[in-house]
């Protein structure tokens, strides 16, 4: 199970006009506040007390309520590396998926002419079959009899001899996965660039190489942290592609979330590792908002 | 270091700024056709058209935006055709100003000296920023500025790399009448101030005629005629130029004798002129004047029309009063309508519709044109339409 983020925000809204308006404003707003505080707030609340449980003295295996603390400690000491491995498989494959979709993107957004339609529903396309099922087909093109690995075998680059059930396996699945949610923020953002601005950079003797460092770039700014974003925040709760194409050493966090779940039924456990996971990317995603300085460019 | 400004310190020569058979093919039009001129350096120069008429394409290609299908440019004996918009000694302020929107105020004006490595930027920034006054905005970022402001941190954003030339994009089109006639004053000031070549591209002719020295009036990709604003507007020398740049009166008539002075025969009335304003090559032409070079006169004092005077009979079908002028329309006896711009000084009683008149004026302010491209050429289409809806 993925972790849910709060990415859903309530629309500004114009207090300042006539009563009458303001308040069927709210009327408005009251089926999205309800969908939210039942199918967000509740569970979250629910997970929230789940992580606190204690294991019942007379039911062993069972759980009631309780404040227990201990969970959180004990849940991060014995998946720490699991929890750090999801962070850095995550990363890896932000800025690999940043670096194939920067391109493309860029690509759609200035020269694709006549073409740009046709390339954005090919970047969306895949998305018309299943996440799960695109990621088995992953399993056979880096099966260890594959043409992908043999053929890096031939040239050993390979040092294992095999991709599929090592963690390049994952990173390259999470890369492929979750591409369409970089490339789409990103061309959003760059076909948004006036593009008299890249003339005045132009104009003003800046090198095409310096006026993509200094113009294109920090004004396609906030697609990038968009991007980075939507990559980052599903990729680090994400268990299937650890699943279908690691091992048992490179399991992620949400595979440690699902088989507590599942198959051992230590529910505090699993909860507090959810939890745990959506403060660590919060508080991630607050420093890195703040520190990219996208505020005043939207 | 004196204090004169941004140039002091630079004894760098100015030069001219040519253009030779410059054109630009877009798929089969023809944007801007043969264009050969010479822009003197220091000197102020308006390319004044309709949208259309390739003046924004001619100036991509002064900067290096746009590739000519053929022709060079020039700036004193370097042909810098090939040198790509960044390498070009030449900085355009932007129609739409195009200030960079994630830098402040201080970042765009340092911009180009930054990209050419210079690393003490402040002094020259700071002078910049005094020169079109807004030293105490330097930190502001461009949307929290008016229009005029980010128009001004526009020229020097341009004007600090101290360009050989500077062109200007309609650099006033966004702004309302009033801060537009401010800025023109402030424009010229800074050119003069700094005596940098600037070419300036615009659709109103008032703005050409007020700020530049030189104005090239540019239709179809071409120029239709070239010099200083006061002649181009006394003397035109097309159909062209006398419709869109102010308003004129054309009759059309037939030359009856050539030389020195030149008469016309235009509906049954003579008409002359001094042979040195006559553009007409053939025998047909088109007898010009200008709507407030025309006096009119009750019929009754027709008498006190001086010997020598081109007059014209009609009849006064509208009157405007327009506080500092009046217009009459005054239809002759073939139907034409003529427009005449009377100044507010005379005492006593304006002439009233249905009133017969006398038009006179002077053959020095009469002109000769050829009839060739039809007497609508220059008129906003917008105009012609309004007048055929209210002919029918």
């Amino acid at each position: 199970m993925a972790p849910i983020v709060p990415v859903a925000s309530v629309a500004p809204v114009h207090v300042s006009g006539p009563k009458r308006s303001s308040r069927s404003v709210y009327i408005l707003l009251i089926p999205g506040l309800a969908w939210l505080a039942v199918f967000f707030l509740i569970p979250l609340f629910t997970l929230f007390m789940t992580s606190l449980q204690k294991e019942s003295a007379s039911k062993p295996g069972t759980y009631v309520f309780g404040i227990q603390l201990s969970n959180y400690a004990n849940a991060l000491a014995e998946y720490w590396p699991q929890f750090l491995r999801s962070f850095v498989y995550a990363g890896l494959a932000t800025i690999l998926a940043l670096a194939i979709a920067y391109p493309l993107a860029y690509f759609i957004a200035f020269k694709a002419g006549n073409w740009r339609s046709l390339m954005l529903v090919l970047v969306v396309a895949p998305a018309f079959a299943s996440f799960l099922l695109r990621t088995y087909a992953w399993k056979t093109i880096l099966a260890d009899d594959g043409v992908v690995t043999s053929t890096l075998n031939s040239l050993h680059l390979l040092p294992d001899g095999r991709i599929l059930n090592t963690g390049i396996a994952v990173v390259a699945g999470l890369t492929y996965n979750f591409l369409p949610f970089m490339i789409l923020p990103l061309f959003a953002s760059l076909d948004r660039i006036d593009y008299r601005l890249i003339e005045a950079g132009s104009d003003l003797y800046a090198s095409p190489a310096k006026v993509f460092w200094r113009v294109t770039w920090p004004l396609s700014m906030p697609g990038i942290v968009a991007g980075t974003l939507l990559t980052f925040i599903p990729a680090a709760g994400d268990f299937i592609n650890a699943e279908l194409l690691g091992s048992a050493k490179d399991r992620m966090i949400g595979n440690v979330i699902q088989t507590n779940f599942i198959e051992f039924r230590d529910y505090p456990t699993a909860s507090a590792l959810s939890f745990a996971l959506m403060a660590a990317i919060l508080i991630l995603v607050f420093g890195y908002i703040r520190r990219s300085g996208t505020e005043d460019l939207v | 270091m004196t204090n004169e400004g941004p140039r002091a310190g630079t004894s760098r020569r100015v030069e001219d700024l040519r253009l030779a058979g410059l054109t630009k093919v877009f798929g089969d039009q023809r944007a801007v056709d043969e264009l050969s001129i010479t822009i003197a350096a220091g000197s102020f120069f308006a390319l004044l058209g309709a949208s259309g008429c390739g003046k924004t394409t001619t100036l991509r290609m002064i900067a290096g935006l746009e590739e000519p299908t053929s022709g060079q440019v020039f700036i004193g004996d370097k042909d810098i055709t090939e040198l790509r918009a960044f390498q070009r000694p030449v900085n355009t302020v932007f129609q739409s100003y195009a200030l960079f929107p994630h830098l402040d105020i201080f970042e765009n004006v340092a911009f180009g000296l930054r990209r050419r490595g210079i690393k003490h930027v402040d002094a020259a920034v700071g002078q910049m920023l005094e020169l079109v006054e807004l030293s105490s905005l330097a930190r502001r970022k461009p949307s929290q500025l008016s229009g005029g402001q980010q128009q001004r941190v526009a020229v020097a954003r341009a004007l600090i790399n101290e360009p050989d030339v500077l062109l200007l994009d309609e650099p006033l089109g966004a702004l309302d009448l009033k801060l537009r006639r401010q800025m023109q004053i402030e424009l010229k000031r800074i050119q003069s101030e700094v005596g940098t070549t600037f070419v300036h591209v615009t659709h109103d002719q008032e703005e050409a005629m007020t700020m530049a020295d030189t104005v090239a009036v540019m239709h179809a990709g071409r120029i239709e005629q070239l010099g200083h604003p006061a002649d181009v507007y006394e003397t035109p020398r097309t159909v062209f130029v006398a419709n869109f740049l102010g308003q004129s009166n054309l009759i059309v008539g037939e030359k009856i004798q050539g030389g020195e002075s030149v008469e016309v025969n235009a509906h049954g009335v003579r008409f002359t002129m001094p042979g040195s304003r006559n553009f007409a090559p053939g025998s047909q032409l088109v007898v010009g004047v200008r709507p407030e070079k025309m006096i009119v006169l009750d019929l009754a004092d027709a008498g006190r029309i001086p010997s020598g005077q081109n007059t014209l009979h009609g009849t006064v079908t509208d009157v405007s009063y327009t506080g500092v002028s009046t217009q009459y329309l005054v239809l002759t006896a073939w139907g034409q309508q003529v427009i005449a711009f009377e100044q507010n000084s005379i005492v006593g009683d304006r002439c009233a519709v249905g009133d017969p008149v006398v038009l006179h004026w002077s053959p020095q302010h009469t002109f000769g044109l050829d009839p060739a491209g039809g007497l609508s050429s220059g008129i906003d289409p917008s105009v012609l339409a309004l007048e055929s809806d209210a002919e029918a």
